[in-house]
């Protein structure tokens, strides 16, 4: 702020404090009694007279009380311009000395509770309901308050895993995100719709669900070309790139044969955000914690 | 009888009940006007491009800032969950600024990143579909309806009028960088870069 608009806002606060002032002395009158005069202020409206006596001594007093008050404060806080207030305040230091408190008071739990390994912190009480609410505040609103997921958002309880489900990939994967990339088509983007209906049979045969036989056998060809690269020539998937294990039932985007369809036609492209910024390591560990726990009861 | 001359004296009285109330002002306001953190953008920060502009009108249209804010205050309760508090330096370019004074939802002036894309797309749709406790209202006709083009360099010309700096070729390709795009790929956009520019958010 340049020195004009301090002087400019100082001029102003102070000049109005002390107008106020003058204007309760300027129309005091006699403050000697309380008693009240016979006095009119000499108008009339349909026979209705005003009068015309001093303000009652409690309220001149409280209105001097307030003057004051306002000195003060304006000496203590920062109002006048540039002047920073004898106690130094700023909305911007507090919230400093706020975080400060908590991380004296939290801070050596979460360095604890980090420095423990995640399969002993998955059986800590401690940990599991700290984990518990950072779950709830920042993984429920995809993964659901249950950690049971939605179509395209991953059920965390089932022990299934695009990306492994060892410990230390579970830190990986909250701490970074993932990218999930799957394109349509596989890897022939020339697949016609007939063929894509045969893979489609194909990819339900492993849950025993083809609904003919001969389609399932010519998808398998297609599969081997299109698809078989990232999921496996057994289709068992490939946690590296986070290719899912197709023969287990278990569908992330849903497992009706018009869902799979649609999955292979238009491709999938989740996305998990990285946390690192947002939580930072310590508290990443503790949810990987929570999470771990949730298949390992 | 001083009284009498202001109380008889209409154009006075209009006088001096303005300059009574302009005090707060010229003093809370008028500054802030020619107040550095206040005027310039922080480092880094950009106009919206066409879509994500035409996101955020569509933010205001469905009316979203009425139940989300875009304000991090600095409390530590407010930083733990959203993100750094918001500077004034972010939203130099907001004409009108978005940031709300009422949460029934969450404060999204850093969700930009938070979610992906198919969540805010899924969620949209209809927020019980992922969220199944949430009361916010459904929008499917975002997914059917597209962005009206030809508008778009209006509403950029009017916000260069006003100090946003629009380059004529921003001016020029924004009509072909919307055309045929849907209302929910704006909208996404705009959300996704929310609160974005401060790398720092802890």
């Amino acid at each position: 702020m340049t020195s004009f608009w301090s002087a400019w806002i100082s001029v102003i606060i102070l000049g109005s404090i002390f107008g106020c002032w003058w204007l309760l002395f300027a129309t005091r009158k006699s403050q000697t009694t309380d008693s009240e005069t016979e006095n009119t202020m000499g108008h009339a409206f349909d026979g209705i007279e005003e009068y015309d006596n001093p303000l009652p001594k409690w309220w001149f007093y409280m209105f001097i009380s307030t003057i004051v008050f306002a000195l003060g404060y304006l000496a203590a806080y920062p109002g006048l311009g540039s002047y920073k207030g004898f106690l130094g305040w700023t909305s911007h230091n507090q919230w400093e000395r706020e975080v400060e408190s908590a991380e004296a008071k939290f801070g050596p739990l979460f360095k604890e509770l980090a420095a423990k390994p995640i399969t002993e912190l998955a059986k800590d009480e401690k940990a599991l309901k700290i984990g518990q609410r950072l779950f709830a505040n920042n993984c429920a609103v995809c993964h659901g308050s249950s950690a049971k997921g939605a179509i395209g958002f991953p059920n965390l309880t089932d022990n299934d895993w695009l990306y492994g489900g060892t410990p230390e990939k579970i830190k990986e994967t909250i701490l970074g995100g993932r990218n999930g990339g799957m394109p349509a088509k596989g890897l022939n983007p020339a697949m016609s719709n007939s063929e894509l209906n045969d893979v489609v049979n194909y990819v339900l045969s492993f849950s025993g669900r083809a609904e003919d036989q001969e389609a399932a056998k010519r998808g398998g060809e297609m599969f081997a070309t299109a698809c078989a690269a990232c999921h496996g020539a057994d289709a068992k998937g490939n946690q590296d790139i986070g290719a899912p294990n197709l023969t287990d039932n278990t569908w992330l985007y849903g497992g009706t044969p018009s869902r799979i369809k649609q999955t292979i036609e238009y491709g999938r492209a989740g996305v998990m955000p990285s946390h690192q910024a947002l939580l930072g390591e310590e508290k990443v560990h503790i949810l990987a914690s929570y999470v771990y726990s949730l298949s390992h009861k | 009888m001083n009284h009498e001359i202001v109380e008889k004296n209409l154009g006075l009285m209009i006088v001096l009940v303005i300059v009574a109330i302009s005090f707060g002002a010229l003093v809370e306001i008028v500054p802030l006007f020619f107040t550095k953190e206040v005027t310039e953008p922080v480092a880094g920060l950009k106009p919206l491009n066409a879509l994500q502009l035409e996101g955020r009108d569509i933010y205001i249209r469905e009316g979203c800032n009425v139940c989300h804010t875009q304000m991090i205050r600095p409390f530590r309760a407010e930083t733990e969950r959203y993100g750094h508090y918001s500077l004034a330096g972010e939203s130099v370019y907001e004409h009108p600024f978005l940031w709300g004074s009422k949460r029934t939802g969450p404060d999204l002036a850093r969700v930009g990143g938070r979610y992906s894309d198919d969540w805010h797309r899924a969620h949209l749709y209809n927020p019980r579909n992922v969220v199944p406790e949430s009361k916010m209202p459904a929008y499917p006709w975002l997914f059917t309806t597209n962005v009206d083009h030809k508008i778009t360099p209006k509403r950029m010309e009017a916000l260069r009028s006003v100090g946003v700096p629009y380059t004529d070729d921003d001016i020029a390709g924004a009509s072909d960088a919307v055309k045929g795009k849907t209302e929910i790929e704006a909208l996404v956009a705009y959300l996704q870069q929310l609160g974005t520019v401060l790398k720092s958010k802890r």
